[in-house]
């Protein structure tokens, strides 16, 4: 089982990143939820949204200890790293993440900007790619989650699916799981 | 086939299934992806799709359609469903079937838009005036989401009766795969005898809740009191996980549930017999279960739940027919706020099973 959280601000495309975890794994068979935090707190403040994949039926959707975390600001890397399970890695904007968390040993810092070509839209995009390996997901299922969440916006899925493959390839350069 | 669907699009898309062509409803978070689902998806079939101008007006349309046969649905939040109250009355009064979709917040009054289980006593005691019931089911995935509404037109047809779905802000937002049941033909569903839809000059059809003479409405109690029995024969819903040798046996429905099933697996791990006891249906409630559980053994019993204390009451109800004399408390967060599976598990360690929420 998988435990994951993903959280930013409104419009960093958290929610995004989360539904594209669960269409993945919904792909292959696999239990998920996908739980969004709803509300004022998504206009201009920080939103997140809690993801669980597993082969067993899913228990809780509401998760105390995340295995994985995506922090794309500051106060979500204060609210959840310290909630992380004993082994559980963060992935964080090498350009954005202040040094304290990118020095630290379980963090994951992946340099967005670059992998985007400066396009700020497909951050998300790329960072699914650069955690692919440690959620066990299939490249082709993330590809149809891309596909899915952006099937009403097709003009996107060319540049996003290249997001994700950059996301990927980055994370078999740096040699990560 | 699957799909990921959120548990109002879930509730939504299972009415239409289950032949619901009437829909009327007043906005409120966090059910609005019902509305909205409904608003294109009634025209694709052929149904009926009205925002009604108040929560009064809406449960008043549901109430006329669902007296002329329709399989008809209204769905709303807290202090919506607040001002359904009189209506649902009226409708249980006069024997007319439907569906009322609950997705609790925060309350009272105005309250939050955060999810909340609030409205138990509203929903399981009558939270109209006289003395009527609803069948309640809680559902605790986005499957069971759309099973139960599913169902639920099916048991409001059989009995003529209105069917509440209590839901929770959380249900209704989060995403999960579900399948939904295989629609029904609208026009095979059986004709309605009694239904107010035009006779050609046969005998008057009358939907109403009016009996002046105390007689015959102590008679129509009767009646209704009768069905209200039946569905405790026929209808009680609940589930167990793990509660085979547990000594402590966590109460919970709906998506407490789900994060007490995490709980009960933790405590597990740490050695403690624990195991959860899931209401489906909190009206009828599954008094008896509770009562055998303590019969077998469990020497503890805790009703954790997003309200001040309110599904305790029933637990403590359904204890009562126990030989034993277990331990009874409550853990509970509200406001909006929702435990993690870890806060349960801990309360239950630090062993100071109370009966009060407040810590």
């Amino acid at each position: 089982m998988k435990q994951i959280i993903v959280s930013g601000f409104g419009g960093q495309g958290v929610l995004s990143l989360g539904l594209m975890l669960s269409y993945a794994a919904m792909k292959e068979n696999k239990n998920t939820s996908f739980l969004p935090s709803y509300g004022p707190e998504m206009r201009g403040g920080t939103a997140n949204c809690s993801v669980v994949i597993s082969e067993k039926e899913v228990a809780s959707p509401v998760i105390s200890r995340p295995d994985l975390l995506v922090a794309f600001n500051e106060p979500s890397l204060a609210r959840f790293v310290p909630a992380l399970n004993e082994g559980g890695r963060f992935f964080v904007d090498s350009e954005t993440a202040k040094k304290e968390y990118l020095t630290k040993s379980n963090a994951v810092a992946v340099p967005l900007n670059e992998l985007c070509g400066n396009n700020k839209k497909g951050h998300n995009i790329a960072m699914f790619g650069a955690m692919l390996g440690f959620t066990g997901i299939k490249l082709e299922s993330a590809e149809y989650a891309v596909r899915q969440v952006f099937k009403n916006k097709p003009q996107f899925i060319d540049a996003n699916l290249g997001c994700l493959h950059a996301g990927v390839d980055f994370a078999r350069k740096a040699g990560l799981k | 086939m699957k799909q990921l669907l959120k548990g109002n699009e879930a509730v939504a898309e299972a009415a239409i299934a289950a032949g619901c062509r009437c829909f009327f409803g007043y906005p409120i978070t966090p059910q609005n992806e019902i509305p909205e689902y409904m608003s294109w998806r009634m025209k694709e079939v052929g149904g009926h799709f009205v925002q009604a101008e108040s929560e009064v007006s809406a449960i008043n349309m549901v109430y006329g359609a669902g007296g002329a046969g329709a399989r008809a649905m209204t769905s709303s939040s807290s202090p919506g469903v607040s001002l359904k109250q009189e209506g649902i009355s009226y409708i249980a009064g006069a024997e007319v079937p439907c569906v009322i979709v609950n997705m609790m917040r925060a309350g009272p009054g105005l309250g939050g838009i955060q999810p909340s289980q609030s409205d138990y006593f509203q929903a399981t005691k009558g939270g109209g005036h006289g003395d009527y019931r609803m069948l309640v089911y809680a559902p605790s995935s986005v499957q069971e989401a759309a099973d139960l509404t599913y169902k639920a037109f099916f048991r409001a047809d059989y009995y003529r009766n209105p069917v509440m779905i209590l839901g929770d802000g959380m249900l209704g937002q989060m995403m999960e795969p579900a399948q939904i049941p295989v629609a029904v033909d609208v026009n095979k569903l059986p004709k309605k005898s009694w239904a107010a839809s035009g006779n050609n000059g046969g005998k008057q059809r009358v939907i109403n809740s009016i009996f002046m003479n105390p007689d015959t409405l102590e008679a129509h109690n009767a009646h209704l009191t009768k069905k209200y029995e039946e569905m405790k024969k026929l209808d009680t819903m609940f589930e167990h996980y793990r509660t085979d040798d547990a000594e402590v046996v966590l109460v919970a429905y709906g998506i407490v549930a789900r994060i007490c099933k995490a709980a009960v697996d933790m405590l597990r791990d740490g050695g403690i017999k624990a195991g959860l006891f899931r209401p489906i249906t909190l009206f009828p409630f599954p008094y008896g279960e509770l009562a055998k559980l303590s019969d077998n053994g469990a020497e503890t019993f805790v009703s954790v739940e997003l309200s001040c204390g309110q599904l305790i009451e029933d637990v403590k109800l359904g204890l009562f027919d126990s030989k034993n004399r277990p331990q009874v408390g409550v853990f509970a967060r509200v406001g909006g706020n929702v435990m993690k599976p870890e806060d349960v598990a801990e309360y239950i360690k630090a062993g100071r099973i109370t009966q009060s929420w407040i810590k």
